[in-house]
């Protein structure tokens, strides 16, 4: 295995390799920064130079656009809360607050932390472990994923302000619903399309998320500044971009964050029926559930762990699918799915194998990617500055602008006017909801998860011929349905002991 | 107080920007059609084959348009109600249209529209992993006989769709009821195969494609195929139908034109896509992809549809689908 690391070494640091990483990254960082397209987009995009490269190069240059696509990405989810793709959604949540503060540049720095972070933990774990951690993309079935998606829902408490539980509840509860719209994955029934054509594919999660994100929020904008003509005659001044450098206690603040995202973001990219998405909403919910009830207010106003979480997660993850990839052969998404096609057309099949067959290629990706995330952080960080600069734009130019961005963003990843249509329907419900007080977020989360849930409970109660046991017998099912019901009893645990002391000191103070 | 009229200036803006990204012009030698978005499977044939056609100078220009929504119907509407403009437009397509327009997903069928020819094809297969108890398809059918739970079959798509069918199929010709087998449905070709390689299911029903590269990097075994003879690519890998079974089922890839086309304007088509086959360009983009060359003319492939359109109905009858 040394020897084909070295060899594999001697062919990533090749000058031909080098150039491109550096050209991988940068398609892949502006591509990435562009709202709605995201990596499928960018390495679609490239396919047609790689043909006449050799297969290192080629998937060298590919892999660097798809990581290099969700590092960028984050800048326009902090910038203008448009998502670039996906797996940034959830670094809206609490980048965008951050920047609205006048920390723009902070936050897309403490974003490129975590991001290289979260990569090059990723890049070391492949490097390792790849070949050992093919057997951990296995040892997932339906079952576990199942559990897994309903660890994830708990996080929903994570996504609920003070006293706005039960509106965080309802928002869950109609992702879920927004879920099941179109054809039924299992059975192939339609659902929920009342016989209309464009809803028998069901709604996109991007569509949603930009709708419901950046499209509400700069009609919001739009609608407030009317209201105080003094108030939006100050708007027009330049944003503060702020300072980019982080103190110390900052730092310290999103240091294990970022570490313990990273691996959690790294595992479930591992798992060939999760992904970047998945890994970046799971990242943020674990941050908050473990987080104290001091951190906890800050989540979704800015808070620096609610920004490192899911930034180190969805890179890490990205990372984190080349291991079913290259040594299963079995893309995860649609973008590995696209990836593995290029591997074919090189006439390489990825398997158990393929770290002996092709040490040179299977090793030079993976050190490549440790390069990449170098080249990113030195990349994207003297761009900050510069791209902090959109907020100066004065807003009646930038406004047009970011819902045209956003709209053809969704427009070109699914070639369907009618999604335009329904994204302006989307945005003008999410306003409704959004004036009053309802959180987005959460509908987000039930509608990412509810697809992933109902599809794996089916198949698990399908595959145990209709019995339960499986939440039981399964050690890893049962592990993720503990955790659960511990997150979901802390509160009503915590609040039993705090009324047992409460008594306590009563009767002490009685008898004293 | 809310600035509507600055509210509708921006949506105005930005949607006639929009507007005039999606017009397309017709003006071109030949016109690809695509019912789904890129990177799927038909936006890879229509490319390939526009690539190929292109590079060998069949045609002067190729220009491709993605149209996705109602799982591919919405580019069918488009192709019958835009007809008239529409003489240069081939539409790229596959089995599910025949299955679709049973199930009623497609309110059209292929007879809306004009045939032009099927180019290429895959196979069904039934592959187990490369560990499993399972060495011949007979041993399959014997644990089926006596307990059908016990055999469980995964799928890349949703039951009723071609992974399911040619699984059911196989078992209908074994003389056994195919209602009682043990569909389970993953949304993705790779996430069924996953399935397989983790153990929840003893069976894979996919594309002979993703099973031969499967199988050479020795993780799955082939237990059959559903080609009429064997294929040259697997040669040890037997057919249902030297079995006993009679399961012949291609999964095609073609092309439609819009209706009322000339028979001179569909035989032109078919015959520059038949004249495709000899070019390096198209075995270069052929070889790229691992598709199997699978012919259709023009004349045969409308007798073609009818008879799997027969065949796939009768076999959703049975299975309640219909």
């Amino acid at each position: 295995m040394l020897d084909g690391i070295l060899s594999g070494l001697g062919t990533a640091i090749m000058p031909m390799n080098l150039l491109m990483v550096l050209t991988g990254c940068f398609v892949g960082t502006f591509i990435g920064m562009l709202p709605g397209l995201g990596p499928i987009t960018a390495i679609a995009l490239m396919i047609p130079i790689t043909y006449g490269l050799d297969p290192s190069s080629g998937l060298i240059l590919m892999a660097g656009v798809y990581y290099g696509a969700i590092f960028g990405a984050s800048s326009s989810s902090i910038l203008i809360n448009a998502p670039g793709c996906s797996a940034t959604v959830v670094t809206t949540f609490d980048g965008y607050p951050m920047a609205k503060r006048g920390h723009a540049g902070k936050a897309l720095a403490i974003a490129a932390y975590a991001s290289f972070t979260g990569g090059t933990l990723g890049a070391i774990m492949l490097l390792i472990a790849a070949p050992l951690l093919a057997k951990v993309s296995l040892s997932f079935q339906s079952a576990d994923y199942f559990a897994l998606m309903v660890l994830g829902l708990s996080a929903v408490a994570a996504f609920a302000g003070k006293g706005q539980v039960a509106k965080a509840l309802m928002m869950t509860v109609l992702g879920l619903m927004l879920a099941t719209v179109g054809t039924d994955r299992s059975e192939g029934v339609e659902r929920f399309t009342f016989g209309q054509m464009d809803l028998v594919d069901g709604f996109s999660f991007l569509l949603l998320a930009m709708a419901t994100f950046a499209l509400a929020e700069t009609l919001m904008s739009i609608m407030q500044g009317g209201s105080n003509e003094a108030q939006s005659g100050k708007e027009l001044e330049p944003v503060e971009l702020g300072s980019m450098k982080l103190t110390l206690a900052e730092v310290k603040e999103m240091a294990p964050t970022t570490l313990r995202s990273s691996i959690l973001g790294f595992f479930v990219g591992v798992l060939p029926g999760a992904g970047a998405t998945i890994a970046s909403f799971l990242a943020y919910g674990a941050e908050r559930n473990i987080a104290n009830d001091e951190q906890k207010k800050e989540f979704g106003k800015g808070s620096i762990r609610g920004l490192a979480a899911p930034e180190a997660a969805n890179n890490a993850a990205s990372t984190g699918s080349f291991v079913p990839l290259l040594t299963l052969g079995i893309p995860g998404s649609g973008t590995t799915a696209i990836l593995l096609g290029a591997l074919l057309s090189y006439g390489i099949q990825p398997g158990p194998q393929m770290y002996v067959e092709y040490p040179d290629l299977f090793w030079s990706i993976i050190i490549s990617m440790y390069f990449g995330n170098v080249v990113l952080l030195i990349l994207n960080l003297p761009l900050i500055p510069y791209l902090a600069k959109v907020l100066n734009i004065p807003r009646p130019y930038l406004i047009p602008m970011i819902l045209l961005f956003s709209i053809t963003g969704v427009y070109l990843v699914s070639f369907n006017s009618m999604d335009i249509l329904i994204m302006v329907a989307v945005c003008v419900a999410a306003m409704v909801l959004r004036i009053l007080q309802f959180p987005m977020a959460p509908m987000l989360l039930g509608f990412i998860l509810g697809g992933m849930l109902e599809d794996n409970l089916r198949r698990a109660l399908l595959i145990s011929d209709g019995s339960l046991s499986f939440i039981w017998e399964r050690p890893i099912t049962l592990s993720f349905i503990l955790i659960t019901a511990m997150i979901l009893l802390s509160p009503v645990i915590r609040m039993l002991l705090v009324r047992y002391k409460a008594s306590n000191e009563r009767v002490a103070a009685k008898h004293s | 107080m809310f600035k509507a009229h600055k509210l509708i200036k921006a949506l105005v803006t930005t949607g006639l920007v929009v507007a005039s990204l999606s017009s397309t012009s017709f003006a071109q030698e030949v016109h690809f059609l695509i019912p789904g978005g890129a990177g799927g499977g038909w936006d890879g044939t229509a490319r390939g084959t526009g690539e190929a056609l292109m590079k060998s100078g069949k045609v002067e220009k190729a220009s491709f348009q993605n149209m996705s929504g109602g799982g591919g119907g919405k580019a069918i509407a488009h192709l019958i109600e835009t007809a008239k403009t529409q003489e240069d437009t081939l539409m790229v397509n596959s089995t599910p249209i025949v299955v679709r327009s049973l199930t009623g997903v497609f309110p059209q069928s292929f007879r809306d529209l004009t045939p032009v020819a099927a180019t290429i094809a895959d196979y069904g297969a039934l592959i187990v992993r490369s560990d499993s108890k399972y060495t011949h398809w007979e041993q399959v059918v014997a644990d089926f006989k006596a307990d059908s739970n016990s055999v469980k079959v995964a799928g890349g798509s949703a039951r009723g769709s071609l992974d399911h069918l040619v699984a059911a199929a196989a078992i209908k010709n074994e003389g056994l009821d195919p209602m009682k087998l043990r569909y389970v449905a993953y949304d993705a070709g790779g996430k069924a195969m996953a399935g397989l390689l983790s153990g929840e299911t003893a069976l894979l029903s996919t594309g002979l494609g993703e099973a031969l590269e499967m199988s050479k990097s020795e993780q799955v075994r082939i237990l059959a195929i559903t080609a009429e003879e064997r294929v040259s690519d697997a040669p040890d890998v037997p057919t249902l139908k030297e079995m006993g079974n009679d399961t012949v089922f291609a999964n095609w890839r073609g092309f439609f034109a819009a209706p009322g086309i000339s028979d001179e304007k569909r035989d032109e088509f078919s015959a520059l896509l038949e004249s495709m086959y000899d070019t390096p360009e198209w075995e270069v983009v052929r070889a790229r992809n691992g598709w199997v060359n699978n012919f259709v003319p023009a004349d045969q492939f409308y007798s073609f549809l009818e008879n799997q359109e027969k065949v796939v109905g009768e076999l959703m009858k049975e299975l309640g689908f219909l």
